[in-house]
């Protein structure tokens, strides 16, 4: 039995194409534990497999082989103790934010009473107290953001999965919710599994960093990060590591 | 002329609303499930092009003259819009929102009324708003045929009597009932799909 929060053990996935039967190896053998309450960034060049992972995580696709385990249960179907967040919020453009929020509270069928106070909480976690009844079309880009990581966090989820979740904001919003999704997680120490394509973000916000190879998919290089928070940009040690990955990663490209 | 827009008020009523809900049903389900699509679309592709005043005289044979072919008629024309502008409304559920529906939690069941509904509700929206103007031209070609009532023979009725005058007000009176019906339309999705206006 492993302490691991989420064991992800020995994880293939190839995809066929319909026509001409190519095959693309996707993930080979991939292994990692997260620890209870453990930050846990994926780096890599595109098209090495990090979201095909963060899905076979999320229960989104299956695996073809090996397997994913959440305290040292298999899963295999998407459920709430895995809330993930996409890089394009993906919210529900017909519910104000409080009815993104409780959307799976609702479907778990939590008393409306209680569904009010967990709104209530969430929201004024990430920072969105006084927007409870806009729409998605009336927000901008961070403030969606924050909808969706609050939505993901409202099912009280054992792990949460965020797919380049920043990717997709500007530089200023960018760091601005870097420094909210670590106070989020501060509070809430849950173990996440962050997929970036910034290593620098990666460095910002992880205790470990796994570096995947391409084509196939394969871990090339485990860093643990041993800076404390937190972490300032300018600081040597991160400034080093952050070179040596970046290093790491180009050769990966050439 | 008071009385003839009234019964073809409830015509267009009656057969629309029926239209409504077997267009909307019938068009979750192709959309939504592969087997129900492949059961029931051939059976429609071969339905759809006749036209519904194609149907007027097995309408008229079925059901003689009056308020059911009628019904009947306009059930034909709103029908196919609102079922298409469903299947295509569910077709086009992004595929993200159903997927971060079943990270939620979500059962089959909750991802289809509480995804792919609402999704598909502009699209359904569109559908009823072309339906009705469809099945308002179709009421008003099958009474000029096939009824002793209505705006559409009342139209008739004063063309035999040589009353071109009536008759104009006839076809006014199509045209002013069938804006109001199609603006009340208007205010009901503009309400229902307020969530789609940009600041």
């Amino acid at each position: 039995m492993s302490k691991a929060k989420l064991t992800i053990e020995h994880i293939s996935k190839s995809f066929s194409e319909k026509k001409g039967g190519k095959v693309t190896h996707a993930l080979q053998d991939f292994n990692l534990d997260v620890g209870p309450g453990e930050f846990v960034a994926i780096v890599g060049p595109s098209g090495c497999g990090k979201t095909t992972l963060l899905k076979i995580v999320a229960g989104l696709e299956i695996a073809g082989e090996g397997a994913v385990y959440l305290d040292n249960k298999k899963v295999t179907v998407p459920g709430p103790e895995r809330g993930l967040v996409f890089q394009d919020f993906a919210l529900f453009p017909w519910r104000d934010v409080t009815g993104n929020v409780v959307f799976g509270p609702e479907l778990l069928k939590v008393p409306a009473a209680e569904r009010v106070k967990i709104a209530e909480h969430y929201i004024q976690l990430v920072g969105l107290s006084g927007n409870e009844h806009k729409y998605p079309a009336e927000l901008s880009g961070g403030m969606k953001q924050r909808v969706a990581i609050a939505r993901a966090l409202a099912n009280n989820p054992e792990v949460l999965l965020m797919d380049e979740p920043f990717g997709s904001l500007d530089s200023q919003t960018r760091s601005q919710m870097q420094k909210e999704l670590l106070y989020i997680w501060q509070e809430k120490r849950k173990a996440v599994l962050f997929v970036t394509h910034s290593v620098e973000e990666a460095v910002y916000l992880s205790n470990r960093i796994v570096m995947l190879s391409a084509g196939p998919g394969t871990i090339k290089q485990v860093y643990t990060v041993g800076l404390s928070y937190p972490r300032s940009r300018s600081d040597h040690g991160f400034i080093s590591l952050r070179e040596k990955i970046t290093a790491c990663i180009s050769e990966e490209c050439r | 002329m008071w009385g003839n827009t009234i019964i073809s008020l409830w015509r267009v009523l009656v057969g629309f609303a029926i239209a409504a809900v077997s267009g909307i049903l019938l068009g979750i389900a192709i959309g939504w499930w592969r087997t129900a699509r492949d059961l029931l679309e051939p059976v429609i592709e071969i339905l759809r092009p006749i036209p519904p005043l194609a149907w007027i005289p097995l309408a008229m044979l079925w059901f003689g003259l009056g308020f059911t072919p009628a019904v009947f008629l306009i059930w034909l024309g709103a029908f196919f819009p609102i079922l298409l502008n469903t299947v295509l409304g569910m077709e086009s559920t992004p595929k993200k929102l159903v997927e971060v529906a079943k990270t939620l939690g979500a059962s089959s069941s909750q991802v289809l009324f509480k995804v792919g509904v609402p999704s598909a509700a502009p699209s359904i929206m569109a559908g009823l708003r072309i339906g009705i103007g469809i099945g308002w031209m179709c009421l008003v070609a099958a009474e000029l045929t096939g009824s002793n009532s209505g705006l559409g023979y009342m139209i008739m009725y004063y063309y035999s009597t040589m009353e071109a005058a009536k008759t104009v007000a006839g076809m006014l009176m199509i045209g002013i009932v069938g804006f109001l019906m199609f603006s009340a339309l208007k205010k009901v999705e503009d309400k229902l799909l307020f969530w789609r206006v940009q600041p």
